[in-house]
């Protein structure tokens, strides 16, 4: 079982080189390239615009879930830097991007997280927060509900299951009980709560190799379940396909699922997913200020493409408007069956 | 030539598609009238999942127990409900076994005194 980060281990694939080297060499019926190539979208993919400002602001967390694909930590420390939050946020106050959504680890242990959401919102952005919700229930973070109010931002939390076994195989002992507390402190400032327009959203990702469910049933299901049983509400679920990269792969690799899983995914692609695959108007930004087509090609170190600009230094939206996506066999995570996406299901 | 020497092997699951050869038309018959089946409809695609899982228990079948196994997760149930699936298909199948009895009664009763 992994309670350390891949990189603590010095895991083989802590490697980004490693990961992309394992996903090249599977024996695939196809490649995602040419899979793409046999749509109306090929021969490249390219976005359509950038309408989700995302950007990813350390690697430290105060959990360590099994299937990570940031392969976050208690054990990593590394943060995003005061020049790139500066830059970063300048480029954001002086763009029309409607969406600005913080990511990690969890972003929140960033020393200038509140100023990052106090600077969006005040620009005009809706703000995201990609929150685990448990580091809402440590009294340093106690207060970031109504913080969250006061902004209007959209609170959206991993849940992967209805249920305690579920989600702690899964994120940790303890850490379904310590969600349904911070699900209490958010409801009791009106997220999830009808008519108070705070957007609470879960994320329900499958516990194994295996696709998600029609995330309109497992919205219905979670709804019920967690009402009923724990009498907490939220706005909406989306589901997301776990991505064959990072620590989830070390999992797939270590179970003896990697060749059935990505086969799984290829079996399953659907050309009606591509339209809205989430790197067609995103774009995340790193660390270290370098632009991605999205947070897993982050991670596995894939920048944008080479005729657009690298880093957030030089941020040009009209040429990453259209620039082509880079992309590899991992993204058949983002069309299998219904897609996947920072938003959910995408068919 | 088959390289395996047993009469079950998990990768003739992925073969299923073959069935529809030499009877091309009543092979695509079969498939579009198994997807209507399963599609969401008075049941859930969930509770045809579960009920596929638990016939497929019932007629011991191999293929289908690793295919619905599969999709039952897909379709969000949980090993509680899959395990309780399970439990309907034997409790039927050993019901049917036990209900026989009174046919053996009946047949013990008439010939002996
Ligand atoms: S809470 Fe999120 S960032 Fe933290 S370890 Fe879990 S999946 Fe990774
Ligand atoms: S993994 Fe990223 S680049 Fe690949 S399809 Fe998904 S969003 Fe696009």
């Amino acid at each position: 079982m992994t309670r350390l980060s891949l990189v603590a281990d010095r895991h083989p694939l802590a490697s980004t080189d490693e990961q992309k080297r394992r996903l090249r060499t599977l024996p695939l019926v196809k490649s995602f390239d040419d899979a793409i190539g046999g749509t109306a979208f090929g021969p490249r993919l390219r976005a359509t615009g950038v309408e989700v400002f995302q950007i990813n602001v350390g690697r430290k967390c105060n959990q360590a879930c099994h299937h990570c694909h940031v392969d976050a930590g208690p054990d990593r420390t590394e943060m995003m830097p005061d020049d790139v939050v500066d830059a970063t946020l300048r480029v954001l106050e002086g763009s029309s991007i409607p969406t600005f959504d913080i990511t990690g680890g969890a972003p929140e242990l960033h020393e200038r997280f509140e100023e990052m959401v106090e600077r969006g919102a005040r620009a005009g952005k809706q703000v995201m927060d990609r929150c685990n919700l448990t580091i809402l229930r440590t009294q340093r973070y106690a207060h970031l509900p109504a913080f969250f109010a006061k902004h209007r931002v959209e609170v959206v939390s991993s849940l992967p299951y209805y249920d305690e076994s579920g989600t702690d195989a899964q994120r940790g002992d303890g850490v379904f009980e310590k969600s349904i507390e911070a699900m209490r402190a958010l409801n009791a400032v009106g997220y999830g709560v009808e008519g108070s327009g705070l957007v609470f959203t879960l994320v329900a990702n499958p516990v194994g190799a295996f696709l998600p469910a029609p995330q309109k049933s497992m919205e219905a299901d979670f709804k019920r379940q967690l009402k009923r049983k724990h009498g907490v509400e939220f706005t909406r679920l989306i589901t997301i396909t776990n991505m064959p990269i990072s620590r989830y792969l070390e999992w797939l690799d270590r179970s003896g699922n990697t060749e059935p899983y990505m086969n799984r995914l290829v079996s399953a692609f659907n050309p009606a997913t591509v339209a809205a695959v989430m790197c067609r108007n995103t774009i995340s930004v790193g660390m270290d200020g370098r632009l991605f087509d999205c947070d897993f090609n982050q991670m596995l170190d894939l920048g944008v493409h080479a005729a657009a600009p690298q880093t957030i230094f030089d941020w040009d939206q009209r040429l990453l408007d259209q620039r082509e996506i880079v992309v590899e066999n991992h993204c058949y995570g983002c069309t299998a069956g219904q897609g996947s996406s920072c938003g959910g299901a995408t068919a | 030539m088959s390289e395996h020497n047993h009469y079950y092997d998990p990768a003739d699951l992925k073969k299923f598609g073959e069935v529809g050869k030499n009877a091309k038309e009543l092979g695509e018959k079969f498939f579009s009238w198994y997807g209507s089946v399963f599609a969401e409809g008075a049941l859930s695609e969930r509770e045809k999942s579960l009920i596929a899982l638990a016939v497929a228990h019932a007629v011991q079948c191999p293929y289908c127990i690793d295919a619905y196994s599969n999709d039952a997760l897909e379709k969000g149930a949980n090993l509680d409900q899959m395990t309780e699936a399970v439990h309907v298909a034997a409790a039927i199948k050993g019901g049917a076994a036990l209900v026989h009895g009174v046919q053996m009664r009946n047949i013990v009763t008439k010939k002996t005194m």
